[in-house]
């Protein structure tokens, strides 16, 4: 019995964890991305001077743009060279000079990407416009839907989990009822009589929220850093192990309260003078 | 020591009251029978002296403090002056006389070393000196009666309540318990004891309330099972 509760609490917390990661996933890939640029202006290898100029005071001019930031060559390079650090290799055989130079523009609403880019994708020295962030969307998406997911799948299995902890200390407290009876009638305090039931089913949750936790652990070294890294590359930033450690406590906790409260409700019906 | 005033209890299952307008009063030291059939309302008696039931009506008060007044969290220290004994016992079996009796001590939080000093002082009073460990399963059914008595008294309670005590022993043996209590009455102990036993009514002439459907219908000082036999 006290072992089925452990279970469906590990479950239960595990799922709830699993959601609050992805949701921070989806925070550090929305700072990154929506917080910097939504639309990259790449620069033909021929662009002159006079070409530059034109297109940048082409996009300061819109309304709908916030801020235009200039990325040279070299930059380019740089912001190559950190994303894809985890691949020498290939930062090695690319040759400096190959990224080309770009503007990089912050919209004021970034809906208004299609405005912005149709009025600078046909100017001399423009060779692609790209909406990055378009393009993410669809991760966004993809990252949210599983997020609620496992928001749903999480409440369900914590739904089983109190049903199970109410069961649970409803029969310990029936099998000890000739103890807990005697101890009423002696003069025993609530607390007395009460502690050991909550104690007993918060170790249990204490132990399923130390499992949950040793799978987020997993849960950021195999989907998120060999699944989704293997699937997105550098076009992301990810969640790092801070973002684990941050999740445990409130795991912790989450289950701890779950189970004292509903044994202590329980125990109010079913150990009652 | 223990005062009902109109005091009426009707259990929710039921549509007749458990007890109907009881009046009665219990001096500190007395000894009293609470006699009546099954169903009179004796066990409803005792359950509202240990606040185990609220009546419907009217006021109690025990060792001084009216009841309805008392909050919960300090019914625990109203209990730690009453002691019980049952008709059955309720020993708990895989413990040994000397833990039973030590068990209503521990769970109050009494020191270890008063533990030790008055379980035995009190399985001395109550005869089973050199049984202390035994498993209840072990003991007759007077033994463990007084095993139960024990209990009751090791903290000293100014108020003992019996229910039904010999309800489940032979004659002979339910005379050793009379004793017991008897004993236990002359330290100063008020006693309360519903029985349905005349021979012990009658034998010990002490104070009788006779309950019929929940209301008093006797109260007799020195006094016997019944009028008509």
């Amino acid at each position: 019995m006290t072992i089925a509760s452990v279970l469906t609490i590990w479950i239960a917390l595990t799922f709830l964890g699993g959601a609050w990661l992805f949701n921070k996933q989806i925070d550090a890939t929305k700072d990154y991305w929506f917080g910097k640029i939504q639309i990259s202006v790449f620069l033909t290898k021929d662009v002159t001077q006079t070409e530059r100029d034109a297109i940048s005071a082409q996009l300061n001019s819109l309304p709908q743009v916030d801020q235009v930031f200039y990325e040279s060559k070299a930059e380019a390079y740089q912001h190559f060279k950190e994303q894809f650090k985890s691949v020498p290799q290939l930062v090695k055989n690319t040759d400096p000079s190959a990224l080309p130079e770009s503007y990089r523009v912050k919209l004021k609403d970034p809906k208004k990407f299609q405005i912005v880019a149709s009025a600078v994708q046909n100017m001399p020295g423009v060779d692609q416009v790209a909406a990055e962030a378009q393009a993410l969307k669809k991760i966004f998406r993809l990252f949210t839907g599983i997020r609620n997911g496992m928001l749903v799948v999480a409440l369900a299995v914590l739904v089983a989990s109190i049903l199970l902890i109410f069961n649970n200390v409803r029969l310990a407290a029936f099998s000890r009822r000739r103890e807990t009876g005697i101890m009423r009638l002696v003069g025993a305090s609530d607390v007395y009589i009460q502690a050991p039931f909550i104690l007993e089913i918060t170790v249990a949750a204490l132990v399923g929220g130390l499992l949950a936790s040793a799978l987020m652990f997993a849960i950021k070294a195999v989907i998120v850093d060999v699944g989704l890294k293997s699937a997105f590359g550098g076009i992301l930033t990810y969640i790092g192990w801070g973002a684990v450690w941050s999740t445990i406590p409130y795991l912790l906790l989450a289950g701890v309260l779950i189970a004292a409260v509903t044994a202590f409700g329980t125990l109010q019906r079913y150990l009652r003078v | 020591m223990i005062r009902f005033q109109s005091v009426t209890k009707v259990y929710a299952t039921s549509g007749r009251p458990a007890l109907d307008d009881v009046t009665v009063e219990i001096e500190k030291g007395e000894f009293v029978f609470l006699v009546g059939q099954s169903g009179s309302g004796k066990s409803t008696f005792l359950r509202l002296v240990l606040k185990e039931e609220k009546p419907n009506r009217g006021q109690i008060w025990v060792a001084g403090k009216e009841l309805a007044r008392l909050s919960h969290w300090k019914v625990p220290a109203l209990r730690r002056q009453i002691g019980t004994v049952f008709q059955d016992f309720r020993l708990l079996p895989n413990k040994t006389v000397r833990e039973n009796v030590a068990f209503a001590l521990e769970v109050i939080g009494k020191p270890r070393h008063t533990i030790a000093q008055v379980v035995p002082e009190v399985l001395d009073l109550v005869g089973l000196a050199g049984k202390e460990d035994r498993m209840p399963d072990q003991l007759s059914g007077g033994e463990q009666q007084r095993v139960a008595v024990a209990r009751a008294f090791v903290n000293r309670p100014m108020i003992l309540l019996a229910d039904e005590p010999t309800g489940n022993l032979d004659p002979t043996t339910s005379v050793g318990i009379m004793r017991l209590l008897d004993r236990i009455n002359r330290t100063g102990t008020t006693v309360v004891m519903a029985t349905h036993d005349s021979h012990i009514v009658d034998s010990m002439r002490r104070r009788v309330i006779e309950l019929e459907g929940g209301k008093v219908t006797r109260d007799q000082s020195r006094g016997v099972y019944g009028y008509a036999r």
